[in-house]
């Protein structure tokens, strides 16, 4: 496996358009993210936010009708969903699914043995795997008895985002898109996930935060802002452009972009 | 027949059960058809005392005034009932395989994917036993533990000659020969089982086995067990194994009993894993059995605990008769079906005594183009006062063909009763599905832990090592439904 240098391009996303039930939604986004960036995509609801994140991680119902995402040099759009994620590919769920009878810590467990056979590394034994799993979290501040529960099972909205998140940190992906993980999150909650997110921040890695709000990125500073409107990147700016859009909303942006 | 090198699965499902009989039965074949005439000679064959004779005729008597029910959500052709020879010989080890290369390699695959031990695969593959499978001394060791503690474990037939005066006295006392048709038919006919007695006070020292039956008629389509826990005693017994087991016949309708005195505990556990008969429904088992326990005694307990992934048809009901005041009846079952099985399953809890309760938990898996029924009464008749009952049934469908059915029956005669029921149904989760995956597990990995997570309350209730073949199990009948 080649090892990430700052400002290597880790996905490359080029003229990306792709169908939901029908309705065309993505409509030829370009996108590329670099090794050590952080990205926010911002943007209205029905933007196209969602579909971008499940696509970038191959749900099955969403059909790509053109361009490409270039991952690692390799063909993204080629690979199955369980291939992207063992090549490093991490989706954290708007809305994670409850999984009765399954423990998180033996999913936790399969994960990251999935991952690292992709690496070619040995699978952990138990303890070295409790090791990394306690520290970690720790830095979620989740108690162990949420290891024996089954997965999102009774979870609150909180507990749930936290549980994606200490999955996420466990992994350590080298992209991480989280799709509006901070919505549903007390102040507290927030803090927390953010914590999680910034100990992942590293010169080979890249993080793309899908959100609604600004807040978010109070806690998480990104390289970069865009706005995705209409199924298209319509602008990109550094940090302050997230303030620019609590401030102004995004219609002023929206008439342009159908003006372009 | 010549031995084949490689004989198809199917094929080989369909020969010659070839475990070796025990010694005492002679080695002939009534011809087809039943009368009178024909159980006489069974019962003379086996030596049986003038009591149990009568008992079997009464029973051919009740049953040619009985119909087959109906009622169960399964299809399948008539049975011509005329056309069973009810008296089959031992069969001849010489048509067999004569060791493990001669064996399907697609049958051995299967032992290796549920973790069958190397030597227990020669026995299941229906090599002849005697040249494989020494465990003889093993079987001794328990016998001897056993008879150190009292326990009485042996076949149904050894019963007869050995304890008289007990089968007399409970044979019958639970599921009486005119309780159903299929009932009323296992009582005329039955060649073989196993019995069970756990005297006063007495844990019973090991969890009796099917398994370690070692010697014991080869019981066929007719089986009759009758385990009795007296006062204050306690037995876990296991039935079936996970391994798929060969059978020449078509219809099995057993009768299980079980009666438990004043504080006694038998929990009974069954995996089920017949011929289901192939992709297109053709071949498999019909297994319609009777399963009954009594809490005769007060606070006694009876637990059933079953996974059942084979027979083309299933056709089961294991159900708990509360008389005891303050007994305890509980039913934990996986009914799996993929491709053409039919399953028709659940359970009865009557409610006699006072402050008697039973817990029912459910979980029903459908694939490919099977139909699974969930089928349950609970009843409390006016005497059960303070009587509890929680019902959970859950229904899993994988695929767009399969379906899910259930049918759960309340009849409360007594207001303090309480009775919960709670059931869902759900698809497996496309939602589900894409998270494991995103999460780097393989398709196949991702439905067996959704699966098994889904079973999992039941697959506690199981002795430990049996869980684990369970789960093995359920991955190998549930391969590739899903993707």
């Amino acid at each position: 496996m080649n090892t990430l240098q700052r400002g290597d391009v880790i996905l490359d996303i080029q003229g990306l358009t792709a169908d939901v039930a029908g309705r065309n939604i993505l409509k030829g986004l370009n996108l590329t993210i670099r090794a050590g960036e952080v990205h926010a995509i911002m943007g209205p609801n029905g933007a196209g936010k969602s579909t971008l994140s499940q696509v970038l991680a191959g749900r099955p119902d969403y059909d790509i009708k053109g361009g490409t995402a270039t991952y690692m040099g390799e063909d993204l759009l080629a690979l199955a969903p369980e291939e992207r994620a063992r090549r490093g590919v991490f989706l954290g769920f708007q809305y994670p699914v409850e999984i009765p009878g399954v423990n998180n810590v033996y999913l936790l467990k399969a994960a990251l043995n999935a991952r690292r056979r992709q690496q070619g590394l040995d699978e952990l034994d138990a303890f070295e795997f409790m090791t990394i799993v306690r520290e970690k979290m720790k830095l979620m501040k989740m108690d162990e008895s949420f290891l024996k529960r089954g997965v999102n099972e009774g979870f609150s909205g909180g507990e749930k985002k936290r549980n994606e998140i200490l999955q996420m940190t466990v992994l350590e992906p080298t992209l991480a898109i989280l799709d509006e993980t901070d919505s549903g999150l007390d102040i507290d909650a927030l803090k927390i996930v953010s914590t999680g997110v910034n100990s992942l921040r590293r010169d080979d890695r890249a993080v793309v935060l899908v959100t609604h709000y600004q807040r978010l990125l109070d806690y998480i500073v990104p390289d970069y802002v865009h706005v995705l409107a209409g199924g298209r990147i319509v602008r990109s700016g550094d940090r302050t452009l997230a303030l620019e859009l609590e401030a102004r909303g995004y219609d002023w942006l929206i008439e342009g972009s159908s003006a372009a | 027949m010549s031995t084949p090198t490689a004989p198809d699965l199917d094929q080989l499902m369909g020969q010659k059960y070839r475990h070796g009989f025990i010694t005492d039965i002679d080695s002939d074949t009534l011809p087809p058809g039943l009368d009178e005439d024909v159980i006489r000679r069974i019962s003379a064959k086996k030596g049986e005392p003038q009591f149990l004779l009568d008992w079997r005729l009464k029973a051919f008597r009740l049953w040619q005034t009985l119909r087959e029910p109906t009622w169960a959500h399964v299809h399948y052709q008539p049975i011509d009932y005329q056309a069973i020879s009810y008296y089959s010989a031992p069969k001849s080890k010489k048509d067999g395989p004569k060791s493990l290369a001669e064996v399907d390699p697609k049958l051995l695959e299967t032992y290796d994917k549920l973790g069958v031990p190397l030597h227990e695969r020669a026995r299941l593959a229906g090599v002849a036993v005697d040249a494989v499978f020494d465990s003889v001394s093993v079987a001794t060791t328990f016998k001897d533990r056993l008879h150190a503690a009292g326990v009485i474990f042996c076949p149904f037939s050894d019963a007869v000659r050995d304890h008289p005066a007990l089968i007399e006295q409970y044979l019958g006392s639970v599921v009486p020969p005119g309780d159903n048709f299929y009932a009323a038919l296992n009582s005329a006919v039955f060649t073989d089982g196993s019995f069970v007695y756990i005297p006063k006070g007495v844990r019973c020292p090991m969890e009796l086995s099917t398994y370690f039956r070692i010697n014991a008629a080869n019981t066929g389509q007719f089986e009759r067990t009758l385990i009795i826990a007296d006062e204050g005693s306690h037995v876990s017994y296991l039935e079936g194994c996970t391994a798929p087991m060969r059978d020449e016949n078509q219809l099995h309708a057993a009768v299980v009993e079980l009666v438990a005195m004043d504080n006694a505990t038998i929990k009974y556990s069954t995996v089920q894993n017949w011929y289901p008969g192939d992709e297109n429904g053709v071949g498999g088992i019909y297994n319609f059995v009777t399963k009954r326990g009594d809490c005769r005694g007060r606070r006694s307990r009876i637990s059933w605990t079953q996974v059942e992934t084979g027979s083309a048809i299933t056709w089961k009901y294991p159900s708990c008769v509360l008389t005891g005041e303050g007994s305890v009846g509980e039913f934990y079952s996986v009914a799996v079906a993929n491709h053409r099985q039919q399953a028709d399953t659940g359970t009865k809890m009557i409610h006699v005594g006072a402050n008697t309760t039973s817990t029912i938990v459910s979980k029903g898996i459908s694939a490919g183009h099977a139909q699974n029924t969930y089928r349950g009464l609970v009843k409390i008749l006016p005497s059960a006062s303070g009587a509890r009952n929680y019902t959970q049934c859950d229904s899993l469908l994988m695929g767009p063909d399969c379906g899910a059915h259930t049918f759960p029956y309340v009849e409360v005669k007594n207001p303090t009763a309480v009775v919960e029921h709670e059931a869902t149904t759900s698809r497996i989760g496309e939602d589900q599905l894409f998270y494991l995956l995103q999460r780097g597990l393989s398709q196949e990995d991702a439905v067996n832990l959704i699966v098994n997570g889904f079973c999992k309350s039941v697959f506690n209730e199981l002795p430990m090592e049996f869980a684990v073949e369970a789960q093995n199990l359920l991955a190998v009948s549930l391969e590739g439904s899903v993707g």
